[in-house]
C-alpha cells in the first residue's frame, strides 16, 4: 500500500490516509484479507502519531473497510463490493450536493458549475 | 490508561517566576509535545521531573514511582536530552562508555556502539568536538543503551540542521513502536512535533494554557479575519489575542463559537505555532487596553 502525506494539505492527516486507504482497497491493490501494518507500524512509517493512526484503523473499520482481528492485527476486509459501492456513491452525491450548494451561494450559473466539474474530471 | 508520567498541582517558585500549579499526565505509549514561550516553566517543570530543581508543593510520579524518593530507580529508567551536552567534553566515545556503565543495571554496551555505528558517531573524537547534531545522537544513544523506557527531550532541536531534526523524528517514532515506552519532548519548533505528538501540553506564564491531545488542540481552536465593523460585539470578547491593523483584524477563536459568525469573517484552522502567538498577543493586548 502506498500512502503520500502532503503537509500542505488542507485536509487533516487521518483523512489523507483514508482516502488512500479506501481507493486502494476499491481498485484491488490491497486485497481481500491482506494484512495491514499495525497502527505502531504505520505510525512509524509515516512519521506521524499514533493516535492519527489509531484514528485512521477505527474509522476504516467502522465503514467496513478493514476487520480488526483480536491478537493478530488489522485485516482488509472481506469484498462486499454493494455495501462499499453504495457508500462511495453516497458520498459522492453528498459531495456533489454540497459542491452544487457551494456554487450557489458564490453566485455561479448551472453552467459554471458543470464547467468546474469538468476540469475536475480532467485532472 | 496508565500514566508513564503523572504531575499534580506542581509549584516551584524562584526570584520572579513561579510554576502555579502545573498538572498534566502522560499516558504510557505516547508522544508528548511540551511547548510554550521563553520563561514560561518548561525547563523548570522537566529539572522538577528529573528532582534536579527542589519542589515547593505537588506530586510527580514517573513510572507510578515518587520523583524525589524514589529519583535513583526513576534515573535508571529514564533517558535524558537536553539542549547541550552533559558530559565530560575531552573524552571520546569510548571512554564516555566506561564511565557511564557503573551507573545502569541495565546498560547494554553491543546496543551502544550499534547506534553509534547507526548514528554515524565516531569513537575516536572528543564528544566536545561533536556538531550539535552529533550530541544530540549521542545523548539518544546513551538513553536507548540503558533501556529507558521515558525520554525527556529538552529543547534538543534549537540550533539543529533540517537533517539532523528529521533524524530525530524518525528515531522518536521507531522508540514509540514499543507500546511501553514514552516520550516529552519540549521544543519551540512547533512542526517537529506537529506530526507526530500524540499529545501537547502547552505552559504559558508558568501555568498549564492546555493540555490533551494534539487533535483536540487543533481542532478546538481557528484563526480568524476580516473587518474589525464585521465582529459582533459579544463575540470580540471571546477573541483571544485580537490584533487590529489599518485593513482589518486577525485573532484566535475558539472553533465553538465560529457558529454564527457573519459570512463577512473568514477563517482556517490554526496551527500549534499560531495558538502559541496569539496567547502571547492575548497578554500585550490585555495589558495595552488596561494602561490606555
Amino acid at each position: 500500500m502506498k500512502i503520500i502525506i502532503k503537509n500542505k494539505s488542507e485536509l487533516p492527516i487521518y483523512e489523507q490516509i483514508e482516502q488512500q486507504m479506501k481507493s486502494q482497497i476499491l481498485d484491488g491493490t490491497v486485497t481481500e484479507d491482506e494484512q495491514l501494518p499495525s497502527i505502531r507500524q504505520l505510525a512509524r512509517d509515516l512519521k506521524i502519531s499514533v493516535i492519527t493512526t489509531t484514528r485512521v484503523y477505527n474509522d476504516l473499520a467502522d465503514e467496513g473497510f478493514i476487520v480488526s482481528v483480536a491478537g493478530k492485527g488489522y485485516f482488509v476486509a472481506p469484498r462486499n463490493n454493494e455495501l462499499l459501492r453504495e457508500r462511495m456513491l453516497y458520498e459522492m452525491e453528498d459531495g456533489l450536493e454540497k459542491a452544487v450548494k457551494n456554487g450557489r451561494n458564490a453566485g455561479l450559473s448551472n453552467e459554471d458549475i458543470m464547467a468546474a466539474l469538468k476540469k475536475f474530471m480532467e485532472d | 490508561m496508565e500514566n508513564i508520567l503523572e504531575i499534580s498541582g506542581l509549584n516551584k517558585a524562584y526570584d520572579g517566576f513561579a510554576l502555579n500549579d502545573v498538572s498534566f499526565s502522560l499516558p504510557k505509549g505516547f508522544i508528548m509535545g511540551f511547548v510554550g514561550e521563553n520563561g514560561s516553566g518548561k525547563t523548570t517543570t522537566i529539572r522538577s521531573i528529573l528532582n534536579m530543581a527542589k519542589i515547593d508543593s505537588g506530586k510527580i510520579t514517573v513510572f507510578g514511582l515518587d520523583s524525589v524518593s524514589d529519583t535513583i530507580e526513576i534515573k535508571e529508567r529514564l533517558g535524558v536530552v537536553f539542549d547541550s551536552l552533559y558530559l565530560a567534553e575531552h573524552l571520546n566515545v569510548k571512554q564516555i562508555e566506561q564511565q557511564l556503565k557503573p551507573f545502569y543495571k541495565d546498560w547494554d554496551s553491543g546496543e551502544f556502539f550499534r547506534r553509534l555505528k547507526e548514528f554515524d558517531l565516531p569513537d575516536n573524537k572528543k564528544v566536545g568536538d561533536f556538531s550539535k547534531g552529533m550530541k544530540m545522537k549521542l545523548m539518544i544513544a546513551i538513553a536507548l543503551s540503558h533501556k529507558a523506557e521515558l525520554i525527556i527531550l529538552d529543547e534538543p532541536t534549537s540550533g539543529l540542521d533540517p537533517v539532523a531534526r528529521d533524524e530525530l523524528l524518525d528515531i522518536l517514532t521507531e522508540y514509540i513502536e514499543n507500546d511501553n515506552r514514552g516520550v516529552l519532548f519540549s521544543t519551540h519548533i512547533t512542526a517537529d512535533i506537529e506530526r507526530i505528538a500524540d499529545y501537547v501540553t502547552i505552559l504559558h506564564n508558568g501555568k498549564v494554557w492546555y493540555t490533551g491531545t494534539k487533535d483536540e488542540l487543533t481542532e478546538s481552536y481557528a484563526v480568524i479575519k476580516g473587518a474589525e465593523n464585521d465582529i459582533p460585539a459579544e463575540l470580540k470578547s471571546r477573541l483571544i489575542g485580537f490584533h487590529a491593523y489599518r485593513n482589518g483584524f486577525d485573532a484566535l477563536i475558539k472553533t465553538d463559537d465560529l457558529a454564527g459568525i457573519p459570512d463577512t469573517l473568514e477563517y482556517e484552522k490554526a496551527s500549534i505555532d499560531e495558538i502559541l502567538v496569539y496567547i502571547a498577543k492575548e497578554d500585550k493586548y490585555e495589558k495595552n487596553e488596561r494602561h490606555s
